[in-house]
């Protein structure tokens, strides 16, 4: 187990470095001069040399992505270029509600989409399974940008059931997290459906359902536990890119996450903020992901590790 | 009687609550704000906040273009143009508590020309003497800064500038202190402190910026408002749901377009819009290096067949047609010049004379955002009309820009989204910036590479005209520079947009205020709550 675990560690570290060499070199390509953006419109060519100079553009690449790597090791990721500030600080300030973000979508996402998924195996090709893979697939494909909208303007604006977004206590986390657990949960039902379906078609349920067991008591006990697997590695990785942030969701409610953050950086070509979220956003894929491996001998025994 | 006295008491009450002191206002945008240093902030959206916190020597007349002395109680202009005396107000105290004075203008001003501050606006100040030799690192200080005494600051230039005062009304020469810079560090764009209306009271990053009434502000009874809120990341279609309920009172980022004309045809909401002008004009580059567009000819030609009517109406009528580069309100901007109107036979005429009977190929750049790529699509079919065929290459906007400064890459850009809007309201800025041969240089925004020495000299002259009094001529001076200009063509003048202030009906302020030509989008000190 624990040789195992190392390992993973080590691959973990193997990706974050990795992202961090792909993306210093894709925004070294990109066709933006940051220098200039930051220099102002007015700036002579002087000036903008001069400022190239203050942000230590004007050193080679490889030096570059040492003194960035050196930092991140040590905890710095560098200045914002536009606001002047830590990247840390600005992360930090995003962090909570990313992070209440993620789990309040993926507990939605699961409310949602497991019960439908079991309800539409154990009905399976009657009405309630077609309507739920209807509504499951709707969910999937409804631009998030609309359903968001959509969610307010009823919930929030003509119901005034809720507040018509922004950051606060939980009754500002509700539409957000439906808006994501509506889109995710669809994937949930489909997979659970399916998976309970496999599961319910094995011998040891058939066992189970012969020495005359109720109905739930071999769906919940015997079933559900195996069935739940493939959902696992689905939590592992939203909650992974959640914690990246959730840009249309963010920007439709106006929640303060990374999502935002990154987005603007991307258009002012901020690029320590860019560095630092995709960082902080690798760094929690590859955590969650991490995470749901050690989980999972915990959900199936017959899964071990060495 | 009766009657006399409820009339008299009900106009008091009128009067009364036209501007009543007190209450608080809220302003959504959807950007977060990134700075509210005066020496770094440099987008329309902290420009109104920056301004609401700090202020400088000059400023404007509200709701106008017309300089005043602001903390400066008034100035005096040497004969040679080369010299500007500024008296300073006594009394007027930073929020910090401690008493400006002319020390403070001398630091403010180094600080934001001091390279390490990487201020973008270090460009307009570089004609003061010896700014040359303190960014050199050869000088501890600007030696043409001078504090003859505790109240006086005397600024030398090395030549002339008739805008010199606006540069002075501009955030990026407003006033701070420098034990509060000196003590928040590099965060000084987090922690404030200046001498404005307004003082920062709460900064949640990317939530909302709240500031309060700066008690000792130098100008008695303003501002109006206790408290002005700044909501960050606000969706413009959910920031105008909220305005309708009451909870947003200006939406910063306008009207969402998708709600526009609802909008103005709604007679209820439509009491709630001010429009104004704006100093902008968006404009086609025709890049003056790369051929054929080197032939005047053909730039004519082109000039000649767009139909700007057609691209207005496709943005709903939010900009008028524009002729030439200034813009209305703009002192030389001439109403008579006719310009080059759309004439589609004409135009072939003039490019089968230029030699080039079926057209040529060319690529024309543009921003993707909306409604960029849709009036690009309109200038790139009104081109094949005359047989120009126009690739279209819209890119993220630092890509455009960076393709605009770049010597012989980019033949045609549409400026829309980038450029131009005035940073202080004088024909210069639209010349020096964008139309001059210094500005025709790699990372320089004369896209069009367009270089004319003989305008160059008339521009030097006539911003040599500093004295009152002859602001008329030079106006004229500038209307004949321009008037060369667009018989080179190095642009198409599309149009000039217009602003639509939208408010909630608790807002009172005149339409002037609510849609300042300097102070976008609102002139915040002069705003009040209507009870």
């Amino acid at each position: 187990m624990m040789a195992y675990l190392a390992q993973r560690v080590l691959q973990s570290l193997g990706v974050l470095w990795a992202v961090t060499v792909i993306t210093f070199a894709l925004l070294y390509l990109l066709p933006a001069d940051p220098a200039r953006l930051v220099a102002g419109r007015s700036a002579t060519p002087e000036v903008v040399e001069r400022v190239r100079h203050e942000l230590g553009l004007d050193r080679p690449i490889l030096q570059r992505y040492l003194g960035y790597l050196g930092g991140v090791l040590q905890g710095d990721l560098g200045r914002s270029y536009l606001q002047k500030i830590q990247v840390s600080e600005l992360l930090a300030s995003r962090l909570v509600p990313t992070l209440e973000l993620t789990l309040a979508g993926v507990l939605f996402e699961l409310l949602l989409g497991i019960p439908a998924g079991i309800l539409a195996a154990l009905r399976r090709g009657g009405w309630l399974d077609q309507g739920i893979m209807l509504l499951s697939f709707a969910g999937v494909a409804a631009p998030q940008f609309a359903l968001g909208l959509l969610l307010l303007y009823v919930l929030a604006y003509k119901l005034a059931l809720f507040p018509l977004g922004g950051y606060g206590g939980w009754e500002h986390l509700v539409l957000p997290a439906l808006a994501l657990g509506l889109a995710g949960g669809g994937w949930y039902a489909r997979i659970m459906r399916s998976s309970m379906l496999e599961v319910l078609s094995q011998d040891y349920v058939r066992t189970a359902r012969a020495k005359g067991l109720a109905g739930p008591v071999v769906v919940y006990k015997h079933a559900l536990r195996n069935a739940l697997l493939p959902i696992v590695a689905m939590i592992g990785t939203d909650l992974g890119t959640f914690m990246g942030g959730v840009v249309v969701v963010e920007s439709v409610f106006g929640w303060p996450g990374i999502g935002q953050l990154t987005w603007q950086a991307i258009q002012t070509v901020d690029i320590p903020v860019i560095l630092g979220a995709v960082t902080f956003t690798a760094l929690f894929i590859v955590l969650a992901n991490l995470l749901a491996d050690l989980v999972y001998p915990l959900l199936d025994p017959r899964v071990q590790y060495r | 009687m009766n009657r006399w006295i409820l009339a008299l008491a009900l106009s008091f009450t009128l009067l009364a609550q036209a501007q009543s002191p007190g209450g608080s206002l809220t302003v959504s945008f959807k950007d977060d704000i990134s700075t509210l240093d005066p020496a770094i902030g440099y987008d329309w959206q902290n420009w109104s906040i920056i301004k609401a916190i700090f202020g400088g020597l000059m400023d404007y007349e509200p709701g106008t273009t017309k300089l005043v002395p602001h903390f400066a109680q008034g100035y005096s202009i040497a004969k040679d143009g080369k010299s500007y005396t500024f008296k300073l107000r006594k009394g007027i105290k930073f929020q910090n508590g401690r008493e400006m004075v002319a020390a403070d203008v001398k630091y403010s001003l180094e600080r934001m020309l001091n390279p390490k501050t990487q201020s973008p606006g270090a460009g307009f100040y570089t004609g003061i003497t010896g700014v040359a030799d303190y960014v050199a690192g050869k000088a501890k200080e600007v030696s043409g800064i001078q504090i003859p005494d505790p109240y006086t600051v005397r600024i030398l230039l090395d030549k002339p500038d008739a805008s010199f005062l606006h540069k002075m009304a501009l955030n990026f020469s407003f006033i701070v202190p420098k034990e509060a810079v000196e003590k928040a560090g590099a965060d000084f764009g987090h922690n404030p402190v200046g001498a404005g209306a307004f003082k920062l009271k709460e900064w949640k990053l990317g939530q909302q910026v709240v500031l309060e009434r700066n008690p000792d502000y130098f100008q008695k009874g303003l501002p109006y408002l206790d408290t002005l809120v700044f909501l960050v990341g606000q969706d413009p279609n959910v920031a105008f749901l909220k305005l309708q309920r009451g909870e947003v009172d200006i939406l910063g980022d306008g009207i969402p377009p998708a709600k526009f004309v609802d909008v103005m045809k709604d007679p209820k909401l439509k009491q709630q819009v001010v429009v104004g002008n704006q100093l902008m004009t968006g404009y086609v580059t025709l890049n003056t290096q790369i051929k054929p567009l080197d032939n005047p000819k053909v730039r004519q030609a082109l000039n000649l067949a767009i139909n700007k009517e057609r691209i207005v109406r496709l943005i709903n009528n939010r900009a008028v047609p524009a002729v030439q580069v200034l813009p209305p309100g703009m002192p030389g901007y001439d109403p008579s010049y006719k310009g080059y109107p759309y004439d589609p036979a004409k135009a072939k005429q003039l490019l089968k004379e230029a030699g080039f009977p079926n057209g040529f190929s060319t690529v024309l750049y543009a921003n993707n955002t909306d409604p960029n790529p849709r009036i690009a699509q309109a200038i790139q079919q009104d081109l094949a009309q005359i047989g120009v065929k126009a690739e279209l290459k819209t890119q993220a906007q630092s890509t455009v820009i960076q393709a605009g400064g770049t010597k012989g890459q980019a033949p045609m850009i549409w400026s829309g989204g980038m450029a131009w809007i005035d940073d202080y309201p004088d024909p210069n800025d639209f010349y020096w910036p964008i139309l001059s041969c210094a500005s025709a240089v790699p990372g320089g925004w004369n896209w069009a590479w367009y270089c004319n020495p003989t305008l160059d000299r008339r521009a030097e002259a006539a911003d040599a005209m500093v004295q009152p009094g002859q602001e008329a001529a030079r106006a004229k001076a500038y209307q004949g520079i321009f008037a060369e200009v667009m018989k080179d063509a190095p642009w198409i003048p599309i149009f000039h947009e217009k602003r639509y202030l939208m408010h909630s009906p608790k807002v009172g302020g005149s339409d002037a205020i609510l849609v300042d030509p300097i102070h976008t989008p609102v002139n915040y000190a002069y705003l009040y709550v209507k009870r």
